[in-house]
């Protein structure tokens, strides 16, 4: 690995005048899982590389029934599944959570460190989409907030400004009969890159019966994570039955670009949008009549 | 050139001070700087779990963490499991249910089912497979470890109610 | 395999005991207390006082002329100190050297160690540095100009034999079953077997399938990187500590390399994470050795991952187009094969064995077999568990399969009735004699798992079956009885997998102790006589003859020993069980040792051997899988693997053999493949997409050891290692068919092509 410095600034404003002065040569740290890779691999390059864990911000997990769920963004993974609210309001995210790599990944993962890295496979990514949720970025002209459908620019960009730092990213609060999941396609079962990956949301009516409300985001099959609006919004008003979700499936891979690659062709990918939808759906609709 | 640091942690129960430059990660600090080679490097990209240790009580791939990120921390390695003399139940396991065959992912196979076991001492065979996939070993077919971790399970119930 | 048939057969034979003390139990084994707490030192672990750290550069091109090479910016900067390429290589000779489990030609091996003015494939080792710190290695290398002259490269095996295919080697000629060609080619060898009249054979059948195959390139995946420590001392002495699989023939390789007398380099084998056949190559070794001469200090080289991927030895690719034809009473009666696999970017794969293997489970009269070692622009392959059987197992098992199917047999009956047995004579002319297959699929067919039940949609059962020659080969041990009764066992057979223990067994059971009182140890070729590799499922079977050669040869001398000490005759002392006894007086084992080195000499015995024969390993494996028809993902729902060990010295490394082999298998059926771009570049150098199997991805792996006992071996052992590797693609393929209703001729089945399979039904 190539030569650089490390800091580990305590305060967020240390933080940003570090990114600032070396503009664009500092790169972030937040679990590291893909960013060490990455200076390693000679991918990314660095003079500094700005530890972000001590940052009380960064670290910080706020979360009851009645508030939005709010992230900092260097919170490992298994911080979000390892609390049962989080899992039964956040279903999707969780799932996420519990898949990007490994248990010793998840141990210092974070999401905002998947939003970040941008990857067009980040498997946390569609599920903040589902989710409506919104990044809280900081920088030398003060902070801002970008909605997550609109963070991600091409495969590892993002709306980041060199100086920039993402704080935390939040979720609003749950309504009843409401819920989510993620579900991704890969060969093996484990440890692996999304081949195609699907998170949805919805709100059921009352009765559970009808889907009054949804948010579908995809990944792996475009250059960035992409919000699938036109099945989200065919969704509401539609009965909650098999014939709905396979329907919602056919338009969600209209959003679907993929590329043929080692992890799949573009007819493939495109196809598993169609099944993933589908199958989230279900088990989005199945939570939320418990929510 | 990024000068080295001086770094403090407490690393199998004692306090360590190492010097070591931020480019290199908590295996080769490890393994280079403090002789702990029991956590090996199968891959070095995250990917096949052989030089999983604890910090702060979770476990990681050390590949995937600066030694000095290490400042401040509580670390253990394999080195660690066994105590006064003894093998520790999950390793006399390994060995009772010949777990191992090369025994270069044995290390981070007991430091993950160790963490695995504390944390969720009736882990089914579903939630071990799961929580070890981080794990490679190209040798058993994982049968004979998986074994060995639902027995070490078993023996130490009866430990508890005999 | 050697061909070579020595004067005098050193075999012992099969001494019919049925009742052991030691053979058999599951001991637990003697280096398992420092592997499971991490003190056990493999070769990255291994440090010398002023050692440097080495890096190794490596082509980005697929095949390439190198037009010149600049050091020199490397070798100013700080911390480097020392950088060769080739160049530093004493002068490569086109000579074949033999090293035991096959011979090797020399400038061959050392370009593809060090490349000699041409890359032939991505990865291919060009220069390497030795530095103060692996991390200014690594940058020095980048400092490193090469000027390449990028050529067209070609990876399958068929398009390498187009007549305008790039040509990677100019001297190489096609040895046309002994016949040379006279222009450049990709073709090393055409090889060719026959037996009876392949067109009248075939005429008899009432049924005939001919389908075509393709396999792609896979690796053997063991967890540690290679790696090596070398110190060359000023007298020009060469000490190596390495991860090899055969200590001898890294010496050998190294030294002819090097052009050094093999008694001028010592190699230690250090613990060794995983070879499968892939650590008998050399490539650190001589690196590390020319970086230590140049520096003038020890140099430590160790390849990251994906070096493992790109510049070592996987196994190849191939094509076959086999052919079976039966009558309708269920005989098997003809089979043709064409297979051409590739040799990797040198001649000398393993097709040899592939067309040796293609019908060895089968008893047929007539048959052909064509063979092509055809070179590529990809790593040169290297063996991987079972060279070349689980190619043409995974298209003979398919085909085997159908041709049941269309006869309305239970394909475990078809199986037995046409089952290779003692007597039957495989397609290279060799006889077998008593082998264990009918034994073997009549297990499987009374198992729990074969009369269980499989219901359901998109699930199915499918049968494979495997064989490996298991070879023999020379292995040396001394030993050395001790005051206390314990007996230091000093062998050279590096251990992978338990060995130790499995050969400590046998000697203890020869002498009559417990496993627990020898202590075997892995010694440098300094150390021990000449042993050849830990591969070919040799160990067990050979070295463990050797322990039983010299646990008689200590015994003789206890014998002798006792019968002064009762001032009688040896031969009227009996030995039962490690209880010397004469005329009501009795000494243990251990009484007599203490005994012993009070008076006389020390107690010391030694033995080699070279058994030139094969102990014949069948496995027959059931799967039962469920295959998401949406997505077309295979999840293993029951997995049995049977095998004729022989005799299971120790049955739980016998069965992690089997389930390790299993693995691999499974893991070559649906996932494991090198994915090449246009341009011949390998875009999957790493684990997380090469996809080894996690524990997730398995089920357990169910064994049932047969055995049957070896006619070549005192307790009837025959190696198990290679034959479970063989049956899983064709039994995993035969399940997917009849889970899905389609045949799947390519591996991987990876997920998109089942998928589109299925789809296009």
């Amino acid at each position: 690995m190539k030569d650089f410095d490390y800091a580990a600034p305590t305060a967020l404003e240390e933080a940003v005048a570090l990114l600032a002065q070396h503009n664009g040569s500092a790169k972030i740290l937040a679990g590291g899982t893909d960013i060490i890779v990455q200076l390693r691999e000679g991918l990314k390059d660095a003079d500094v590389v700005v530890d972000v864990k001590k940052i009380p911000e960064l670290t910080e997990l706020k979360y009851s029934t009645e508030s939005e769920l709010s992230m900092g963004a260097s919170v490992p993974c298994y911080r979000l599944y390892e609390s049962p609210e989080i899992v039964s309001a956040y279903g999707a995210v969780t799932d996420s959570a519990r898949i990007i790599g490994g248990w010793q990944i998840q141990s210092r993962a974070s999401v905002g460190g998947n939003l970040c890295n941008s990857s067009p496979a980040a498997d946390s990514i569609p599920s903040l989409i589902a989710h409506h949720a919104v990044a809280h970025i900081v920088g030398p002209n003060g902070s801002r907030e970008v909605p997550v459908t609109e963070f991600c620019t091409a495969p590892g960009k993002n709306v980041l400004e060199p100086g920039e730092l993402l704080v935390k990213i939040t979720l609003p609060a749950p309504v009843s009969k409401s819920a989510s999941a993620y579900l991704r396609f890969i060969p093996r079962n484990e440890m692996d890159i999304a081949v195609a990956g699907v998170g949805s949301w919805v709100k059921l009516s009352e009765d559970g019966g009808t889907i009054t409300d949804a948010r579908i985001g995809v990944c792996a099959v475009s250059a960035t994570p992409q919000f699938a609006e036109e099945a989200s919004a065919f969704l509401a008003g539609k009965p909650a039955t098999d014939e709905t979700f396979a329907a919602a499936g056919e338009l969600a891979k209209k959003v679907a670009s993929p590329i043929d690659d080692m992890r799949g062709t573009v007819e493939y990918r495109i196809h598993l949008i169609g099944v993933l939808t589908k199958r989230t759906l279900n088990i989005a609709c199945e939570r939320a009549k418990d929510n | 050139m990024a000068k080295k640091q001086v770094v403090t942690s407490n690393i199998n129960g004692e306090e360590v001070e190492f010097l070591c430059k931020p480019q290199q990660s908590l295996l080769e600090v490890l393994r280079d700087e403090l002789d702990l080679t029991g956590a090996k490097e199968g891959c070095n990209n995250g990917n096949c779990g052989a030089c999983t240790v604890m910090l702060n009580g979770h476990p990681v791939n050390s590949c995937l963490v600066l030694g000095v990120e290490a400042e401040g921390a509580e670390i253990t390695t394999v080195e660690s499991i066994a105590e006064g003399g003894e093998l520790h139940p999950l390793q006399q396991c390994f060995l009772e249910d010949a777990a191992l065959q090369c025994g270069i992912c044995t290390p981070g196979f007991l430091v993950a089912a160790k963490a695995l076991l504390e944390k969720n001492p009736d882990a089914t065979e579903h939630d071990i497979r799961f929580n070890l996939a981080n794990n490679l070993c190209r040798c058993t077919g994982y049968d004979k470890i998986v074994k060995a971790v639902q027995n070490c399970q078993t023996q130490s119930k009866e430990a508890v109610s005999p | 395999m050697s061909t070579e048939t020595p004067d005098k057969p050193q075999t012992e034979v099969f001494l019919g005991k049925t009742d052991y003390k030691v053979i058999g139990t599951r001991p637990i084994r003697h280096d398992g207390a420092e592997k499971v707490t991490g003190k056990a030192i493999y070769t990255a672990d291994f440090k010398l006082p002023g050692m440097l750290h080495g890096a190794i550069l490596r082509s980005p091109h697929p095949h390439a002329n190198i037009k010149s090479i600049d050091t020199s910016a490397a070798e100013a900067m700080d911390g480097v100190m020392a950088v060769i390429t080739a160049a530093d290589m004493p002068g490569l000779k086109d000579k074949n050297a033999n090293l035991g489990e096959g011979s090797v030609n020399l400038l061959d091996l050392g370009s593809n160690v060090l490349a000699h003015g041409k890359v032939l494939y991505r990865g291919h080792a060009v220069a390497a540095v030795a530095a103060k710190t692996v991390h200014i290695a690594q940058e020095a290398i980048k400092h490193i100009k090469v000027e390449y002259e990028e050529l067209p490269a070609v990876t399958w095996v068929l398009d390498a034999m187009k007549e305008d295919a790039p040509i990677l080697l100019d001297r190489v000629r096609t040895d046309d079953m002994g016949k040379m060609s006279d222009s450049p080619t990709n073709v090393a060898k055409h090889i060719r077997f026959e037996k009876g009249d392949i067109d009248d054979g075939f005429s008899q059948c009432d049924i005939v399938i001919e389908k075509e195959f393709r396999t792609e390139t896979v690796h053997q995946g063991y967890i540690e990187p290679h790696a090596s420590v070398a110190s060359w001392n000023e007298d020009g002495h060469l000490k190596i500590w390495t991860a090899t699989q055969g200590s001898f023939t890294a010496r050998q390789q190294t030294a002819e390399l090097l052009e050094l007398p093999v008694s001028k380099v010592t190699v230690t084998p250090c613990e060794i994470g995983g070879g499968f056949g892939g650590k008998i190559a050399v490539y650190t070794q001589p690196v590390a050795a020319l970086l230590s001469q140049k520096s003038g200090r020890p140099v430590k080289v160790t390849m990251q991952r994906n070096e493992v991927f790109e510049g070592t030895g996987p196994t190849p690719g191939s094509y076959m187009k086999v052919k079976l034809g039966a009558t309708n009473d269920g005989k098997l009666v003809a089979g043709e094969a064409w297979l051409a696999y590739d040799a990797g970017a040198f001649p000398g794969g393993v097709i040899g064995p592939g067309c040796m293997c293609v019908f060895s489970c089968y008893d047929f009269e007539h048959a052909k077999v064509d063979g092509y070692d055809v070179l590529v622009n990809k790593p040169k392959t290297q063996a991987y568990r079972a060279p070349g059987s689980t190619h043409v197992a995974f298209a003979v098992e398919t085909i085997v399969d159908e041709i049941a199917e269309k006869l309305e047999r239970d394909p475990i009956d078809f199986r037995i009735q046409n089952a290779a047995k003692e007597g039957t004579v495989r397609v290279d002319g060799l006889k077998y004699p008593r082998i264990g297959l009918v034994e073997t699929l009549e297990a499987l067919k009374n198992s729990d798992h074969y009369q269980s039940k499989l219901e359901g949609p998109n699930k199915g059962r499918g049968l494979g079956c495997g064989f490996w020659f298991n070879i023999g080969l020379k292995s040396s041990v001394t030993a050395t009885v001790n005051s206390d009764g314990m007996v230091s066992l000093i062998e050279g057979s590096t251990d992978i997998g338990g060995t130790r223990t499995s050969i400590a067994m046998q000697f203890a059971e020869t002498l009559g102790i417990p496993a627990e009182d020898v202590i075997p140890k892995v010694a440098d070729t300094d150390s021990i006589g000449y042993t050849d590799v830990t591969g070919g499922s040799r160990v067990t079977f050979s070295t463990g003859l050797a322990a039983y050669k010299c646990a008689l040869d200590i015994q003789d001398q206890l014998r002798a020993r006792a019968a002064e000490l009762w001032d009688c005759e040896p031969e009227n002392v009996t030995i039962e069980e490690g209880v010397y006894s004469h005329n009501g007086d009795t000494m243990t084992f251990k009484e007599l040792a203490e005994k012993a080195s009070q008076v006389g000499d020390p107690v010391a015995g030694s033995a080699t051997v070279s058994p030139d024969c094969f102990t014949n390993g069948f496995a027959a494996h059931l799967a039962d899988v469920e295959v998401d028809p949406e997505t077309g993902k295979v999840t293993i729902l029951r997995y049995t693997a049977v095998q004729d060990a022989g005799k299971a010295i120790h049955p739980s490394y016998v069965e992690g053999q089997m389930q390790g082999g299993a693995v691999q298998g499974i893991g070559w059926a649906l996932n494991e493949e090198y994915f090449y771009d246009e341009a011949g570049n390998m875009k999957n150098a790493s684990y997380l997409d090469y996809r080894m199997p996690t524990c997730l991805d398995v089920p357990m792996i169910e064994t049932i050891i047969v055995e049957v006992p070896n006619p070549d071996h005192p307790y009837g052992v025959r190696g198990v290692g290679e034959p479970p590797i063989c049956p899983p693609p064709g039994a995993i393929a035969n399940a997917i068919y009849h889970a899905t209703g389609v045949r799947m001729t390519q591996l991987p089945i990876s997920p998109p092509k089942l998928w589109k399979a299925i789809s296009e039904k």
